[in-house]
């Protein structure tokens, strides 16, 4: 399993209409924080085209940005933009919900 | 600063709340290293008790601590315990305190696949970690389930966070809201079972108290009763009930009633000190005045006095007093006598009970008068004020506190009889009483008991004058017991039969006088008689003799001359005369 790149800007495709701005909290290597971030790349590949990035923060290793977006949850995917911000807390295996979450589906 | 909590004693190791009171209810306070839970209503005061926790952990014991609320963020957090006057910010500046908020919006948050709560863990793990924290209260994490629809992870990370609490060593505080029928609303009980704590506020005709109780702890004894709780200026204060055995020390001084009468009364010497007085009187027989008494000599004395007044305003009781010749208002001045005047109704009865706990325990007095404990009766229920005044005559006979209390008798009520049924507490009782005859009313005292102590048994009127109570003897005559009017009349009838008396006995002593000055001069008379005849005898006597001589003379010169003639019949005449002298 590759290491998740934690912290540093990941962008997936460099484009310039990056209009969403996501950020994965996850702890540690798991083999949850790796199920999450293949989902979300996959659902963001699936959807997003080439117009996001993903940021992924380390709980374990920055124990002080939890506070900031208030993470309770892990892993917790956050929508920093476009505003306004959401939350999805979970692995991600749920794409139904991701997409609610992220509001490219309509909720039920 | 930082104390020792373990009690040998007790099994665990406990961590002082440094809250008053709680700690004598749980015998030395919450258990170390475990968490407690606190539930309890809206409004109960849990979040107080949990911030007051770290607080006085903070400031009382060397013991930082961490906040994480669930419900409030840390500006409102400060700002509602700021008026309690706790330095929050401060001690967060000084990192003995750290407040982490965790706020969660339903709307904001979707739930896609699995997860855990490891993210709180961290925020909690680092917010101990930055201050070294060894206290923190979870406010109240119930709100959780509020937030988050998967219950059941959920649940397994409520575990798996009082365990990692457990880990750490961390004396926690955990709130949660009562829920019905059990303890909490998510029952929380089933995961913290070292010790659970219940508040609880009430309103028992139109009175609020708030009450606590320990439902259990583990490995420990505890005080078991529900506890009344007051939230004022200084946090809680919880009030132990009673105490649970009949211990206190008991002192052998006499203290003056104030009134030298009356000291006679309670066998020349007075109330003992520590004990608890009571006076019970109809309306207007002068309770307060002896009340006041009391406390105006205890002061003369150089002693601390609290006047508890639920009747008068201070300067009203000052004023009045002064009308009988007790200024109060000096001793006020010189700060050893303190009046707290409230209405009953202000508070509810365990209000003004632990009021009344503080006040004694600031002012620190050896003499405590409560005028009158009747109007406490407003605040609550028969049944509690008497288990009030219970506890407070406990409390002060523990402080060795010398308590007076006066009580109103209703007219129709048997006299002695107290209103609350508390003449049983007492150790001694005064009663005061109108006695009305002749068309008059007037007052009358006496001692109904005082234990441990000669009394007298005496019916004693009493005068309120400008220059203090006065006790007077007691006239009885044959339709009783006379008092006002009719005690002067017999108090005159009484001089008057004394001066008869005092004039009798001056004339009997005349006549003896004189008695005997007659006897006198008759005795001198019969002197002079004797005297008189004596000298007469004398001088019969004396001439006898006289002429006795003479005769012999006679004899002789008739001898000689006879003998001259016949010598011969000279002896026999001799002989035959001497027989004749010797006839």
């Amino acid at each position: 399993m590759k290491k998740l790149a934690t912290r540093a800007v990941r962008k997936q495709k460099k484009s310039e209409k990056a209009t969403w701005e996501l950020r994965l909290y996850v702890a540690g290597q798991t083999a949850k924080s790796f199920q999450a971030f293949a989902n979300l790349k996959r659902i963001c590949e699936e959807h997003l085209g080439g117009r996001y990035q993903i940021e992924v923060v380390d709980l374990m290793k920055n124990p002080e940005l939890a506070k900031g977006d208030q993470i309770f949850a892990l892993p917790t995917l956050v929508r920093k933009l476009p505003e306004p911000v959401r939350k999805i807390i979970g692995d991600l295996s749920n794409t139904e919900r991701v997409l609610v979450g992220l509001d490219l589906r309509p909720r039920a | 600063m930082a104390k020792k909590s373990k009690l040998p004693m007790d099994g665990i190791a406990k961590c002082p709340t440094g809250i008053q009171g709680l700690d004598e209810v749980t015998f030395g306070g919450l258990p170390r290293g475990r968490p407690t839970l606190v539930c309890g209503g809206a409004g109960c005061g849990k979040t107080l008790l949990g911030m007051e926790f770290l607080v006085r952990g903070a400031t009382q014991y060397d013991e930082p601590g961490v906040c994480v609320s669930f419900e409030e963020t840390a500006e409102e957090l400060a700002h509602n315990v700021e008026s309690l006057g706790f330095g929050v910010n401060a001690l967060i500046s000084q990192k003995k305190l750290a407040i982490d908020c965790v706020q969660i919006e339903r709307s904001m948050v979707e739930e896609a696949g699995e997860y855990d709560l490891e993210a709180l863990f961290v925020r909690l793990g680092q917010a101990v970690n930055s201050i070294g924290a060894k206290r923190v209260v979870l406010d109240s994490i119930e709100s959780l389930f509020a937030s988050l629809a998967n219950e059941a992870i959920l649940r397994s990370e409520l575990r798996r966070l009082f365990r990692w609490l457990k880990d750490r060593k961390l004396t926690a505080v955990v709130t949660g809201e009562r829920g019905e029928g059990r303890l909490t609303r998510h029952g929380l009980e089933e995961y913290i079972s070292d010790c659970v704590i219940l508040l609880d506020h009430r309103v028992t005709e139109t009175v609020f108290t708030r009450r606590l109780r320990v439902v259990k702890y583990r490995g420990s004894t505890h005080g078991t009763n529900e506890y009344p709780f007051l939230i004022d200026r200084d946090g809680i204060s919880v009030l132990p009930v009673t105490s649970i055995d009949l211990k206190h020390a008991v002192s052998d001084e006499r203290i003056s009633t104030g009134i030298p009468a009356l000291d006679c009364m309670l066998g020349g010497r007075g109330y003992f000190r520590g004990s608890s007085i009571l006076i019970s009187g109809t309306a207007g027989t002068g309770k307060t005045s002896v009340a006041a008494h009391f406390a105006d000599g205890a002061c003369a004395r150089g002693e601390r006095c609290i006047m508890f007044s639920f009747e008068e305003s201070a300067d009203q009781l000052t004023r009045n007093m002064r009308s009988i010749g007790i200024n109060l208002g000096r001793w006020v001045d010189k700060g050893l006598l303190l009046i707290h005047a409230a209405r009953p109704t202000t508070f509810g009865l365990e209000m003004h009970l632990v009021k009344m706990h503080k006040i004694i325990r600031d002012f620190d007095p050896s003499i405590v008068v409560v005028d009158p404990v009747t109007g406490l009766i407003d605040s609550g229920t028969q049944a509690e004020t008497r288990s009030m005044l219970l506890r407070l005559i406990d409390f002060l006979k523990e402080k060795q506190i010398t308590a007076l209390m006066t009580t109103l008798t209703g007219g129709a009520a048997a006299q002695e009889q107290t209103e609350v049924n508390i003449s049983s507490l007492v150790d001694t009782w005064l009663l005061l009483r109108d006695i009305e005859s002749g068309g008059e009313r007037n007052r009358g005292l006496y001692i109904l008991k005082s234990r441990g102590a000669a009394h007298s048994n005496q019916i004693r009127e009493f005068l309120l004058t400008d220059h203090g109570v006065e006790l007077r003897n007691v006239y009885l005559g044959e339709t009783g017991l006379l008092t006002g009017s009719a005690r002067v009349a017999q108090e005159a009838k009484d001089a008057s039969q004394a001066l008869l008396a005092e004039q009798e006995i001056e004339t009997r002593q005349c006549a003896l006088d004189r008695k005997r000055k007659a006897v006198e001069a008759q005795m001198a008379v019969l002197r002079l008689e004797l005297e008189t005849e004596a000298e007469q005898s004398r001088r019969l006597i004396a001439q006898g003799q006289i002429k006795l001589k003479k005769r012999e003379q006679d004899q002789d010169k008739m001898a000689k001359s006879r003998a001259v003639k016949e010598g011969t019949r000279a002896g026999n005449a001799r002989s035959a005369r001497a027989s004749e002298d010797r006839r």
